[in-house]
């Protein structure tokens, strides 16, 4: 900076190269990125609330049922390796993206969305089990803190699978464009955040619970 | 499948909800308060009248095409400061009420207004004043200021900016509504449980309360994503970290600081729902439930909240104190840490609101000393301001006059605060009017005269013609005088013992300090209508007032280089940038405008994606107020299905061609010709 102060006192304007074409969507890349990963933060926040209201209230049972009465650690332990799975297949996808190979791509990202939705399954299959036994979020503050800390991030993952299947379809119509890319790197930082809040409930949550 | 059937039940069963109006009946208009009637007939009468104007002068095409739709930085910052100045006059109506009824309670009179109807109205003027007046008033500076100081042509990202805008306007709407379909929170502003839970406060006034919140709280939290990447990645070449004008500075700590605190309101109020729609156990008294994580929490946000509402300004008064005394910044650095110092201490310091909760005295004196550390780097501010001054060939125009009653009263303000930082005199002084007096002290002091300074400032660069300047004294000396007249007994009477929030008194021994601060608010009423007074002679004699130059004020930074009012691309060539107070180095070296070499510019269309979102918004959260099930799951899914279908337009951005942005220049041209003859 210093030199170009000393060379061109007097320039105090940029005289900007005329641009032509589709290559225009590139120099916003970086700022999306870098806002996206903002919102990841705030985001983060968000569950750093929900932890720190579980860390709270976790331990108030309400004369009601305790972690170690409710959790089933294998069916969990299933559903955690489905979620870090989808984590290493949309990786898989976003090499392919590299390789500007866009049947691969869809073939790794279809892959992960079947991962994500077996997660779901199995979460939903333990909230209706827990609720059919009367542990409900109305029940005691530690079940309230448990299912918005575990429903919170179900509905991330939820929301993560609504927005790879709309991916989809728009590689499906556009291809590889730098906008889509753009959109792919988007969802992987969203989905492996995901995946790092995961583990920070398996451990929290369930392994504390359980070993408590 | 038999779950959510039951479930579905028992909500119809609790609530006795009718499944297509849910809890909506004539009886929820409040038509029995005559002071809610005549508000409702004026606010009928005029509203007809400005549509009626509108649709005479037939305005609405205009409005939605160039406004409405519009995510031009410059006109989304306009219309921030409209939707402010529109509040501003609502919070102050509360504020005048609860002035003239107290003044008649501690005279030995009953008042007009009853102790829930009372409640309803300090709710409402809290939330109000800070949500939708001081917050739409400094994120359209920031807005309308920051891209142009940065020499940026747009934010970051264009349609977030528009988003952001219309889901405020969206709570906004929602707490308006409340005055005259059904009722208004009573929980005062930050809603403490349990008392804002089910059990306590079980109208919809405190769901109008949450649903506002939290809709305005996400496009908060959106535009403050927005504003840091605008800072960070698109400042013009050479515009360095330090060189960058203090205002962006500020804007930068404040908009790190929305995004590092708004989720946390959004988290606390989510669970604050839960807890009155689901029956979960967060915050209430039975079952595990611990209410005082709620003011833990609530606080966590609402502590940086004012730090967020107050640094933009001390970016305006850094602004205006260089410029109308022609000197550079003294301490430009040290400006910078302060702030930067400010924005991390302001995390630090959330439980002095609630010493008395009993957390023990070493968490106290940990927080007690935090507060009283954060008012080293707000002196070095005030310091700066001084030395910059000292010495300075000060011209007195009206945005510096509100610098001098902002420095005062600020400072008295904050003094204030070192006081009740003390844990012990804190006991005493807790919920008292002295704490009242005191954050009004420092927000009006500090807050409201520095956007009044603001908008006289910058207004010639938004409308190309100055604002009369006698009018703009006369409201200054209003505000000024009222403000002192209405907060200084207060002072007293917070010594005294009196503590907020009270409708009734047993005794008149206190009828005469509420009298002058009744006194007081009419002054500060005569004020904002000197203000409104000098807009509207501004107007008329706009071709007297007219700068062509588009520096009126001998202005230091980027934003004063352009046209009044900028074109919608803001500069026709990106700027480059040498050194701090760039535009004063620019006429030091004898900058000459360029006439000739225009290219095309890359400039977002407009698109009503926003406007029908945030609508779509509003109809959902008035549905979850009014236990509409069935409207609220449509407005929902109309919302996602119109968000997701914006995401298959790929067409968003345009060149202008380089022809026309020769005949905008061009004219300029022919104007500064006219002007220099």
């Amino acid at each position: 900076m210093a030199q170009t102060d000393t060379e061109q006192p007097n320039e105090f304007f940029v005289i900007e190269e005329p641009h032509h074409g589709d290559d225009h969507e590139e120099h916003h890349e970086t700022g999306t990125m870098l806002g996206f990963w903002i919102y990841l933060m705030s985001d983060c926040l968000i569950f750093g609330i929900l932890f720190a209201t579980y860390g709270v209230l976790g331990r108030n049972y309400a004369a009601g049922p305790a972690p170690a009465d409710l959790f089933d650690i294998q069916m969990i332990l299933v559903a955690t390796f489905a979620l870090l799975f989808s984590s290493i297949t949309y990786g898989f996808a976003v090499l392919r993206m590299e390789m500007d190979d866009l049947r691969g791509t869809v073939f790794w990202l279809i892959v992960t969305v079947l991962f994500g939705a077996g997660f779901l399954y199995l979460e939903l299959l333990e909230f209706t089990h827990l609720w059919h036994i009367g542990a409900t979020p109305m029940a005691s503050a530690f079940l309230s803190s448990f299912f918005f800390l575990v429903g919170t991030h179900g509905l991330h993952v939820l929301g993560g699978s609504i927005w790879l299947i709309v991916l989809l379809t728009q590689l499906g119509l556009h291809g590889l464009t730098p906008e889509n890319r753009r959109r792919v790197m988007c969802l992987s930082l969203f989905w492996h955040f995901l995946d790092l809040i995961w583990i920070g409930v398996f451990s929290l949550v369930y392994l504390t619970g359980v070993l408590l | 499948m038999s779950l959510s059937h039951e479930a579905a039940d028992g909500i119809a069963h609790v609530s006795g909800v009718d499944p297509f109006w849910g809890k909506l009946s004539w009886g929820v208009f409040p038509f029995y308060e005559p002071i809610v009637l005549v508000t409702f007939i004026v606010v009928m009468l005029g509203g007809l009248a400005v549509v009626g104007a509108l649709t005479y002068y037939r305005l609405w095409g205009y409005l939605w095409k160039e406004w409405f739709t519009s995510i031009d930085h410059k006109k989304i910052g306009i219309m921030y400061m409209v939707l402010g100045l529109i509040m501003l006059l609502r919070g102050f109506a509360d504020a005048l009420l609860m002035r003239g009824h107290q003044a008649i309670a501690a005279s030995g009179g009953e008042g007009y207004l009853n102790a829930h109807h009372y409640d309803q109205i300090f709710t409402a003027h809290g939330v109000i004043m800070i949500f939708f007046v001081a917050m739409p008033f400094v994120t359209g500076f920031m807005n309308y200021v920051m891209p142009l100081q940065i020499g940026a042509r747009d934010v970051a990202f264009p349609f977030l900016n528009n988003l952001s805008f219309w889901l405020t306007v969206s709570g906004a709407i929602l707490i308006m509504l409340s005055l005259f379909v059904g009722e208004f929170s009573t929980a005062g502003w930050l809603a403490y449980a349990p008392f804002s839970g089910l059990e306590y406060s079980p109208s919809v006034g405190m769901d109008y309360y949450l649903w506002s919140l939290n809709i305005a709280g996400i496009g908060t939290t959106l535009s403050g994503i927005n504003l840091v990447v605008t800072i960070v990645k698109m400042r013009a070449p050479g515009m360095t970290w330090m060189r960058m004008p203090v205002f962006v500075w500020t804007s930068l700590c404040t908009n790190i600081l929305i995004v590092v605190t708004f989720p946390v309101l959004t988290a606390t109020l989510a669970l604050l729902t839960a807890d009155r729609y689901l029956g979960t156990h967060f915050f209430t008294n039975e079952l595990g439930g611990n209410p005082m994580m709620y003011v833990n929490l609530i606080w966590i946000w609402g502590h940086p909240e004012v730090y967020i509402l107050i640094l933009p300004i001390f970016g305006i008064f850094s602004e205006i104190v260089p410029t109308f005394t022609g000197k550079r910044l003294f301490g430009y650095t040290s400006m910078v840490y302060a702030t930067c110092v400010i924005m991390i201490l302001s995390y630090l310091v959330w439980l002095h609101h609630f010493f008395t909760m009993g957390a023990g005295a070493n968490v106290n004196a940990f927080f007690g000393i935090t507060t009283m550390i954060i008012s080293i780097p707000t002196g070095a501010k005030v310091f700066n301001w001084l030395f910059t001054m000292y010495k300075g060939r000060i011209r007195f125009e009206t945005p510096m006059l509100w610098v001098m009653g902002f420095m005062l009263t600020f400072v008295i303000g904050g003094m204030t605060g070192v006081l009740l930082a003390v844990p012990p005199a804190d006991y005493v002084l807790h919920n008292s009017l002295f704490l009242i007096a005191h954050f009004h002290n420092v927000i009006i002091g500090g807050v409201v005269f520095g956007i009044f300074a603001g908008i006289i400032y910058w207004w010639p660069k938004a409308f190309g013609f100055k604002l009369e300047p006698f009018w703009g004294k006369v409201s200054f000396w209003c505000w000024l005088i009222g403000f002192y007249l209405a907060f200084m007994p207060l002072y007293v009477l917070g010594l005294m013992g009196v503590t907020r929030r009270l409708s009734q008194f047993e005794t008149t021994f206190y009828s005469v300090y509420f009298i002058v601060a009744l006194i007081g608010a009419l002054f500060v009423a005569a004020g904002i209508a000197a203000f409104l007074v000098q807009i509207y002679v501004s107007i008329r004699n706009r071709d007297a007032l007219r700068d062509l130059t588009g520096d009126p004020w001998d202005g230091r930074t980027l934003e004063w280089s352009t046209s009044s009012p900028p074109p919608y691309y803001n500069f026709a060539f990106t700027p480059r940038v040498h050194g701090l107070d760039a535009f004063t180095q620019m006429k030091r070296e004898g900058f000459v405008r360029p006439t000739e070499g225009f290219v095309p510019i890359h400039m977002p269309r407009y698109t009503a994606t926003g406007v029908v979102m945030a609508g779509l918004m509003t109809v959902m959260g008035f549905a979850l107020i009014w236990h509409i099930w069935w409207l609220a799951v449509v407005s929902f899914a109309a919302t996602l299905i119109y968000g997701i279908g914006h995401t298959y337009n790929y067409n968003r951005d345009y060149y202008v061609p380089a022809d026309e942005v020769r005949e905008i220049e061009e004219q300029r041209t022919r104007l500064l010709a006219g002007a220099a003859e």
